[in-house]
Parts: structure tokens; C-alpha cells; sequence
């Protein structure tokens, strides 16, 4: 897995224009003011640096993630603040069939989506470290599931799937294969299973061009197709019994439902990938 | 096995014939699948409506090619609904903020890769979980403006930003910074002048990822914007182009088109420094 890729300090002619640019570098600790001074200090510094994203995602996440929290734990529903129940809701929704049905349909899409993309991501990285004629275009061109609006591919394939007009059926039939329809997107389990194949189809690209450049980087990885995708399906949950419903603190909680495992999933990626750094 | 033709005809006939099945067919396989719904987009998006509409098992039905190419449906995009428009809103609100999380992610990624300071390790954690946070909670109400998406975006954008960025900061080497402060440059000096052009790569991968995933983004943009004039080109032609269960293939196919070409251009001007960047280019 030897790509050509661009070095920027690959020592030679880069080592020279950095050694100029070193040299041309005004001598700032000569006359340095107090303010200047402060900013010598990695803890100042640090501090400094952080503070844009600290207060965006602050504001912007840390208080309604707080916010959620309490209104998971209470009977809020639409214009009533409702009172501390205490745990009840997690209780409710885990002895809910749907909320069960649900977390069963996520569990089983995400481990085939992830274990589908996987290989067949292998398989095509395999493919595209070979050399041959239009390896840049087609190695280009794999790209375009992963960077197209989804919503704009995930109707291309709605079209594909359609009941009436669905041109896998036509193909299929015309083949020989199949004499009545096939109901991609009516069929509850055919349903489950193209929603699979538009999901391999849209991160496959991403872990073949990230297996190919030969530096597997978990945590890209598993969150570009991982987290994201299992909280989908109780987002929609959620999104239902909140805003559809009016229950807001159970909506909460099954957002928060998958929270802890997530949490857990991604503490030990982080473990894992700062040993393997060794920093 | 590719050094391995060139040793009797009969060997490389049995090669040859293992490269078909094993590279060529495979290779072919992922190709067309990959690109068959892009190519049905583009056939759907130029057939007039009266081709389109012909039942899977209709004789006259042609469905990979069209023999009447129309832009009615291009047309009808740009003159019956707003998506002109739609184009400016998404391309202004993607643009803005993408520099609010390059600018906080390379702050905030040089800082937790090269500085030592108090509570480094967990913020960085605490950056990246906020990622976690379930959409449904972050519901913050500021109106039907360009400006809810631009302050919402960067609260997912700003994580990956940080977390590339960092990535990508460790492969520098510490001692092209050490210089500089030797030669008297003070370590915001050094930081902006030495360690950002170097790390332009980075840079620009984690701007085209910010850029896409704000282009493509569809649930908030969905929740927030409400009038017509305001909404992206995702919202608004799925809201505008589907009208209770009538979906007008069409220009839905023409818009998804369109839409999708502005982030495909941007990608394949940058891809290989898109690849090299988001897996650390400098390593070793």
C-alpha cells in the first residue's frame, strides 16, 4: 500500500524553504510585551485556544444535553412542566414493544450494514490498490455515494424501488429471474433489507479509500457509519412520541436510551486509539 | 500477482483469464453498482413525463435510455419553484459555517495535540462525545433564518474539525517548532506561520468534509426553515416537489442532480488531498 501522496515536509527542497522561512522570521522574545508574554505560557495558551469551541458547543450542546436529561426524568409533556418521576420513563419504554422492536431493527441494521460495508470495502480497496488504466477516475468515482446529499441518493433509490415503475423489476423480469413484482420497500423484511444495501452502498467508499490509504483510523471509521446510524432509528422514535404525541419527557428518554452505550463504545475507540499512538 | 505474466504462453493465458474473473468482472461489478443510481438520476431527470410513467412490465418501456430527451423538468426547477434560490441558501449557510469549525477545530486541534495544559485529555473526550448527543435534543428554536443552520452546524462540524485536525497536527514533527522558538519566533508565531501552512492538507480535508456534511445536511434544516425562500436545496426539494403521496420524479431526479453536483466538483479537484489528509499524510 505505497501511495504517491503528497509530502509536505519530506525533507530536501521543503527542508530548505522552511530553514529560509525560519531565517526570515522576525525575533519576537526580544521585545515582548506582557500580554505576548502571558501568551508564552502552554497553559495560557491552551486555554485561549480552546475557548471558541468550548463556548459554541457549550452553549449549543452541553445545556440542552442537561436540558434533556432533567426532561427525561420528568412527566413534561406540551405547556406542562410536569414533576420528577425519577427513572419511571427508562422503565416504561423498556418494557415498550415498539421501543423493544425498534432496538432489535437497530441492532440487527447496524451490525450487517457495518459487517456489509466492511467487506465489501475491503474487497473493493484490494481492487483499486491494483494498477491499471482510469485508476484515478474510478477511484474518484467510488467517492460519490459518500459526498452526495443523502436524502438526494436516498430518492434515486426510492425511484429504483418503486412499487410500480421499479426498473430492478424490469430488469430482473426481462432477465428471466422473477414473474410478479417484488415489493423492495413493501415487504417488511425486503424493506429492511434494501434499507441495508442503500446503507452499505452509501459507506462502502468510505472504508475502501480509508482502508486503501493504509492507515486504519477507527474512530473516523466507525463514527462516519457507526453511532450516527444506530442512534437513526430511535431519533425517529423519539421525534415521534415527542413532537407527534406531545410526551416530552419519554421522547427524552429514548433518545437517551442508546446514550450510555454509545458513551461506552466511544470511551474505549479513544482508549484504544491514544495506546496505539502511544502519546 | 501482477509481476507474474511472462513465463510461457500457457501461463499467461491462465492469467489472463484469472485477471477477468478475479479484477476486471469484480472491478466492473462495484463499478456499475456504485454509479447505477447516479446514471438512473441523470436518465429520469432529461425523460419526458410521458415516458416515465409506463408500468415495469409495459412493452414499449425503454428504461435505460430515453429517445426523446426533454429539459422540461430543469425548467420547471428553475421557473416553478425556488431552487435557484435554494442553491444560494445552501451554498451560503455551508460556507459560513465551515469557517466558524475550521477556525474553532484548529484552534482547539493545535492546542489539545501540542500543548500541555490542565484537563487536555478530557476535553478532548468531551469534544468528541458531544458528538453522541442525540439530534432530538438539540433543539434550540431560532427562528426560520439562514442563521439557526449556521450556529447548529458547526456543533457537529466543530468535533470532527478538532479531531482531524489534532490527528494531524501529531504527524508534524515537534521540531519544526522547536526551531523556530529558538530562533526567537514566540509560539503563536510559530504556531501560525510555522505549523498552519504545514498543515494545509489537513486543513483543506477537514474543510471539505465540514463543507459536504453541511451540504448534505437534511434533519435540521428540516425542523428549522419553513417558508420557502429560506429552505436548502436537500428541504426543499423533497418539501417542494412532494406533494402528499405525488412524487414528481422529474424534478425531484433533476434537482437531486443538481444538487449533488456542487459537492462532486469540489471533491474531485481535492480528492487525493482528501484522502492523504484525513489519514495523516505525514506518517513515519
Amino acid at each position: 500500500m505505497s501511495e504517491a501522496r503528497p509530502q509536505p515536509i519530506a525533507g530536501g527542497a521543503g527542508g530548505a524553504t522552511e530553514a529560509a522561512r525560519l531565517a526570515t522570521l522576525p525575533r519576537d522574545a526580544t521585545a515582548m510585551g506582557p500580554i505576548a508574554r502571558l501568551l508564552e505560557d502552554e497553559r495560557v495558551l491552551g486555554f485561549l485556544l480552546l475557548v471558541p469551541t468550548v463556548v459554541l458547543l457549550g452553549l449549543f450542546i452541553a445545556y440542552p444535553f442537561v436540558k434533556g436529561v432533567w426532561l427525561s426524568l420528568t412527566s413534561a409533556t406540551v405547556g406542562n412542566p410536569g414533576q420528577f418521576l425519577g427513572l419511571s420513563n427508562y422503565v416504561k419504554i423498556w418494557n415498550d414493544s415498539i421501543f423493544q422492536r425498534a432496538a432489535y431493527n437497530t441492532f440487527v441494521y447496524t451490525a450487517i450494514a457495518t459487517v456489509g460495508k466492511l467487506t465489501l470495502g475491503m474487497w473493493l480497496a484490494l481492487l483499486l490498490n491494483r494498477h491499471f488504466r482510469g485508476k484515478r477516475l474510478v477511484r474518484a468515482s467510488m467517492l460519490l455515494p459518500f459526498i452526495v446529499p443523502t436524502v438526494l441518493s436516498t430518492f434515486a433509490w426510492k425511484w429504483m424501488f418503486d412499487p410500480t415503475f421499479s426498473v430492478l423489476n424490469w430488469t430482473l423480469y426481462h432477465f428471466g429471474f422473477i414473474q410478479t413484482r417484488i415489493g423492495w420497500l413493501t415487504d417488511p423484511v425486503m424493506a429492511l433489507g434494501s434499507v441495508i444495501v442503500v446503507n452499505i452502498w452509501r459507506g462502502m467508499p468510505f472504508y475502501a479509500i480509508t482502508l486503501l490509504a493504509g492507515h486504519f483510523q477507527l474512530v473516523y471509521v466507525l463514527t462516519g457509519g457507526g453511532p450516527a446510524n444506530a442512534t437513526h432509528l430511535f431519533a425517529t422514535y423519539a421525534y415521534q412520541i415527542g413532537i407527534n404525541t406531545g410526551l416530552l419527557g419519554e421522547g427524552a428518554a429514548v433518545s437517551l436510551a442508546m446514550f450510555p452505550i454509545l458513551f461506552i463504545i466511544v470511551v474505549i475507540q479513544l482508549w484504544y486509539i491514544r495506546r496505539v499512538e502511544g502519546a | 500477482m501482477a509481476g507474474r505474466a511472462g513465463s510461457g504462453a500457457g501461463m499467461v493465458e491462465g492469467a489472463l483469464w484469472r485477471k477477468w474473473v478475479f479484477f476486471y468482472v469484480p472491478l466492473t461489478l462495484f463499478v456499475v453498482g456504485t454509479l447505477f443510481p447516479f446514471y438512473w438520476m441523470l436518465v429520469t431527470a432529461f425523460r419526458p413525463d410521458g415516458e416515465l410513467y409506463r408500468p415495469w412490465r409495459a412493452v414499449n418501456n425503454t428504461p435505460f435510455w430515453t429517445t426523446h430527451p426533454t429539459v422540461e423538468h430543469v425548467l420547471y426547477l428553475f421557473q416553478q419553484t425556488m431552487f435557484a434560490t435554494w442553491l444560494w441558501n445552501t451554498m451560503f449557510i455551508a460556507i459560513v459555517s465551515t469557517i466558524i469549525s475550521l477556525f474553532c477545530g484548529l484552534l482547539a486541534g493545535y492546542a489539545l495535540a501540542r500543548l500541555r495544559f490542565p484537563l487536555a485529555g478530557g476535553l478532548g473526550t468531551g469534544i468528541f462525545v458531544t458528538y453522541l448527543v442525540p439530534p432530538t435534543l438539540r433543539d434550540f428554536r431560532l427562528g426560520d433564518t439562514p442563521w439557526s443552520l449556521i450556529l447548529t452546524y458547526p456543533t457537529f462540524l466543530i468535533p470532527f474539525c478538532t479531531w482531524l485536525m489534532m490527528g494531524y497536527f501529531k504527524t508534524i514533527p515537534k521540531e519544526l517548532e522547536e526551531c523556530a522558538r529558538i530562533d526567537g519566533a514566540s509560539r503563536l508565531r510559530a504556531m501560525v506561520q510555522i505549523i498552519f501552512p504545514i498543515a494545509t492538507p489537513g486543513i483543506l480535508s477537514a474543510g471539505i468534509f465540514a463543507f459536504t456534511l453541511s451540504w448534505n445536511e437534511f434533519i435540521y434544516a428540516l425542523v428549522f426553515l419553513s417558508s420557502p425562500q429560506q429552505k436548502t436545496v436537500p428541504v426543499g426539494v423533497v418539501s417542494e416537489l412532494i406533494r402528499g403521496d405525488v412524487f414528481f420524479w422529474g424534478p425531484l431526479m433533476a434537482g437531486a442532480l443538481l444538487g449533488s453536483i456542487p459537492v462532486a466538483l469540489i471533491y474531485s479537484f481535492f480528492v487525493e488531498h482528501y484522502v492523504a489528509g484525513l489519514t495523516g499524510a505525514v506518517k513515519g
